[in-house]
Order: structure tokens, then C-alpha cells, then sequence
């Protein structure tokens, strides 16, 4: 419970799917501001944090995170809530520690300060049931040139059971299926490793820079995806420059 | 355990993709191996004498050479990560990759190990005995050398470190493997070295595994 909901901006997402993202059952708000007491300090605001959520529901939490990088301080007291449905997108300059947060969520790095949490619990307890729940799509596409399209995405169809040819059709790579990947252009490549997040059942999408290299038609197909990933009750934490297809998204920016 | 087999079906794949890499290791040890016939001279006593020496020196050397790549490769292309949040502890990504590694480069060096002593006029009594320490001994290579290329995985220059750890490492193996078939020469009992080797990978197998895992979670951050 530390800030004040956008009851009005969450609910736009709704319309998008059948089930109504579980966020928005807020209770009424504490006025007095976002930051607990004898919390560290924020450095960075969050903006439109849907505050008021019970701690148990599924949902991405982080209390005070820092992270060195080379022994220089990247962020510091970084707090994220980000509830079932949400979405959070994190902005800043280069070198600001968009991916590095990132990858700090996705449980590949530990934070030199601070605890992730999901649903409560820190995700540190328990790493190989974090990964479980986690779609990453990194700054590296993760595309062996020597597979074709459709063996590129086999292995993250055995790990969620999820459809290959759903996948590929969903970012209109049908037609490429059978193609070395290594044909395909940095576009195509992209679209490839975002199909990977329709492979998953994972409840924990983590973008980094995801629209790099995408069209305008790729970008909206995306946006769909990401809103029908929300409509589940899905949550999606993107690093981002430009802005992407997300309506009642909240911002975390990072200087 | 399904995801384990679908990462192992993915590095024997992609190995079969890059066939050359994989033959690359096959061919080295043929040559360097019938080097030693042009270096030391023809003379069958003196080859046959030290022919199991030469097997298993080019043996290990040829198991480093995919060393490289097992995890550099997946590191620079951004797989690593994919590995990593799969669900698979981070000790069964690196029991997958030995296994692929060994299935590879250990089991086609175990075929081609008998033509290869034969032309070093090696005992044929002793070939059983070079097979059955090839055995245990090749996945005892791919173990250490799993764990040593997730150890240097990242540091620069970790291509010519990689050889300097592990080597070291591998001498025990190189010495009760070459043991197995020069006792066999001589009548004498090989069982004594296959257990040993045997010991290694059981003790092994954990220690390495364990480690590369660690390490690659170390590289990933």
C-alpha cells in the first residue's frame, strides 16, 4: 500500500481481453505518499504506481535496489510494484541502467542491494522457480544463425509447451519458418526472439529494448501481444527509448 | 528431465550444423597422432612401446579444442540467458553441455582410437584395455573441460587461459588412462588404472558439474 492508483488509466486495459486484470481491484488509497518509513530513500520516482494491492497476489515487487557495475553505482534505491496486468516501463539514457535493472528482475544478477520479490516471497529463495516464471527477451536476440527459424524456437517450446507455429505466425514470420536464420534480417531476428514470449507460460515478461529494429506493422503486432499477455494477467517490465504500444503503463525513470 | 533432453537434442543439433567444428577435433587427432610415426621413425618396437602415450596425449589435447565454444558461442549470441531462465538448474545446463561435448568428441575419438593405435603398431592384446580407459577417461575430459570453459567464460583471452587450467587438471586422467593399455603390453593387470579412472569420474562428475554451474550463473551476471 504506498501510492495512489490510476483507477482511471488501468482501466483501459480491460476492453483487450475476457478476464479484467486483478490490479484494478484496489482498495481506497493512502493519501500520504508512496515511500514507507525506515525505507531507503528513492532516488528515482515511480510514477502511477497502482498502489493499494495486497502483497499476496502475483506481482513483481522490488524494495531498494542498487547495483555496481565495475565499481561504479549504476541505480540505487530503485522500488518497483507492479501488480497482475501491469506494466512497467523503465526509460532513461544510455548507461543508465535500463537492462541492468532488467536483468536484476529476471533473477540473473543479484542486486548488490535490495530484494526482488514475487507475490511476496524473494525471488532469491528460490531462483529455478523464478526462471520458471520468467520470459526474458534481452538486448541479444539469442538466434543461432545455423537454425532455421523454427528450430530456433523449439527448445523454448519444449521448456513452455507452448506452439511453434502459433509463435511464428504471431509475429508474421509463417512464411520464414524454414529458413536459416541467418537469411533472416535484424528485423526478422527480432520478431524471432519475441516469439519466444508466446512459447511461455510465463507470468513475468521482461523486455529489453524490445521494438529495436522492428517495423511499424511489427510494432503493433507487439502491442497486441502484449495486451493480450496483460489481459491474462500478465506483467510486462519493459527497458525502453521510444515509446511502445502499452496504454496504463507506469514509468520508472532511471537518470 | 524433458527440458534436459531438449537441450541436449539442441547442442547435438546444432553440432551437426556445424559440422566442422565437430569433425575438426576427429581430424586433429588423427594428425597429430600420425605425426609422431614421421617424428620418431618407423621402428615398431619403440612406437608400439609408447603408442599408448601418443593415443591418449592427442586425445585430451583434441577434447580442448571445442572447449571454446561450448559456452562462448551461446554467451556472445544471448542464449546463455535463455539457458540460464529455462527452468534447468544452471549444474544440469552444464551436465547438458558435457554430455553433448563428449557425445561429440569422446565418442568418435573412442572409434577412431583403435585405427589410429593400430598404425602405431600398438599390442593388439592391449586394444581392449585403451578402449576401457578411453571410456570413463574421454567423459572425464568433457567434465573438467565443461567446468573449465564456464570458469573462463567471459574473461578475455579465456581461449588461451582455458588450456592452461585445465590441463593441469586432466594430467591424473592422462596418467592412469595411458597406464590401462601399456600394462596390458606387458601382461599385466589393467584393472587397477580403469578404477581409478572410474574413481575420477564418479568423484568428478559433482565437483564439476557443480562448479561450471556456479560459474556460469557467475558469467551470466
Amino acid at each position: 500500500m504506498r501510492a495512489c492508483p490510476r483507477q482511471e488509466k488501468e482501466s483501459h486495459c480491460q476492453g483487450e481481453g475476457t478476464a479484467p486484470p486483478k490490479a484494478v481491484q484496489s482498495p481506497p488509497c493512502e493519501p500520504d505518499g508512496r515511500i514507507r518509513p525506515g525505507e531507503l530513500a528513492p532516488a528515482f520516482g515511480l510514477a502511477g504506481l497502482p498502489g493499494g494491492r495486497e502483497r499476496n497476489s502475483e506481482g513483481l515487487q522490488a524494495v531498494g535496489l542498487a547495483s555496481l557495475r565495475a565499481e561504479r553505482l549504476v541505480f540505487t534505491g530503485v522500488d518497483v510494484d507492479v501488480g497482475a496486468g501491469g506494466a512497467l516501463v523503465l526509460s532513461g539514457p544510455n548507461g543508465s541502467g535500463k537492462s541492468t535493472l532488467t536483468r536484476v528482475l529476471a533473477g540473473l544478477r543479484r542486486p548488490d542491494h535490495g530484494t526482488v520479490l514475487w507475490g511476496g516471497a524473494p525471488i532469491a529463495d528460490d531462483l529455478g522457480a523464478h526462471a520458471r516464471r520468467v520470459a526474458y527477451v534481452g538486448h541479444l536476440d539469442g538466434v543461432k544463425s545455423g537454425f532455421t527459424a523454427r528450430e530456433n524456437l523449439a527448445f523454448a517450446a519444449s521448456v513452455g509447451n507452448g506452439d511453434v507455429d502459433h509463435a511464428l505466425g504471431a509475429f508474421g514470420l509463417s512464411a520464414y519458418a524454414a529458413f536459416p536464420a541467418r537469411m533472416l534480417s535484424a528485423g526478422q531476428r527480432r520478431r524471432l526472439a519475441l516469439g519466444r514470449l508466446l512459447l511461455s507460460r510465463a507470468p513475468l515478461w521482461l523486455l529489453d529494448e524490445p521494438s529495436v529494429g522492428l517495423d511499424t506493422a511489427s510494432i503493433r503486432l507487439l502491442g497486441d501481444v502484449l495486451a493480450q499477455h496483460r489481459a491474462r494477467g500478465g506483467v510486462v517490465v519493459a527497458a525502453t527509448h521510444v515509446p511502445l504500444p502499452l496504454p496504463s503503463v507506469q514509468t520508472l525513470s532511471l537518470s | 528431465m524433458k527440458v534436459f533432453l531438449a537441450l541436449l537434442g539442441r547442442e547435438l543439433r546444432l553440432a551437426v550444423r556445424h559440422g566442422a567444428d565437430t569433425l575438426a577435433a576427429l581430424l586433429f587427432f588423427v594428425l597429430a597422432g600420425s605425426l609422431f610415426p614421421l617424428a620418431i621413425g618407423p621402428e615398431p618396437a619403440t612406437l608400439g612401446r609408447i603408442a599408448p602415450g601418443i593415443v591418449w596425449v592427442c586425445a585430451l589435447l583434441a577434447t580442448l579444442l571445442p572447449l571454446d565454444r561450448m559456452f562462448g558461442a551461446d554467451l556472445e549470441d544471448g542464449s546463455l540467458d535463455q539457458l540460464l531462465l529455462s527452468g534447468l538448474p544452471s549444474p544440469a545446463v552444464a551436465c547438458a553441455k558435457a554430455l553433448a561435448h563428449w557425445l561429440t568428441t569422446g565418442l568418435p575419438l573412442l572409434v577412431v582410437a583403435c585405427p589410429l593405435a593400430a598404425m602405431l603398431r600398438m599390442d593388439a592384446g592391449a586394444q581392449p584395455a585403451l578402449l576401457a580407459g578411453l571410456l570413463p577417461g574421454t567423459l572425464d575430459l568433457s567434465l573438467l573441460g565443461t567446468a573449465g570453459a564456464a570458469v573462463v567464460l567471459g574473461a578475455r583471452r579465456g581461449g588461451v587461459v582455458l588450456p592452461l587450467l585445465v590441463i593441469p587438471l586432466m594430467v591424473p586422467v592422462l596418467i592412469f588412462g595411458a597406464a590401462a593399455p601399456s600394462a596390458a603390453t606387458m601382461g599385466l593387470s589393467p584393472k587397477s588404472s580403469l578404477l581409478l579412472l572410474l574413481a575420477i569420474l564418479s568423484a568428478g562428475t559433482p565437483v564439476c558439474l557443480l562448479a561450471a554451474g556456479a560459474a556460469l550463473r557467475g558469467a551470466a551476471e
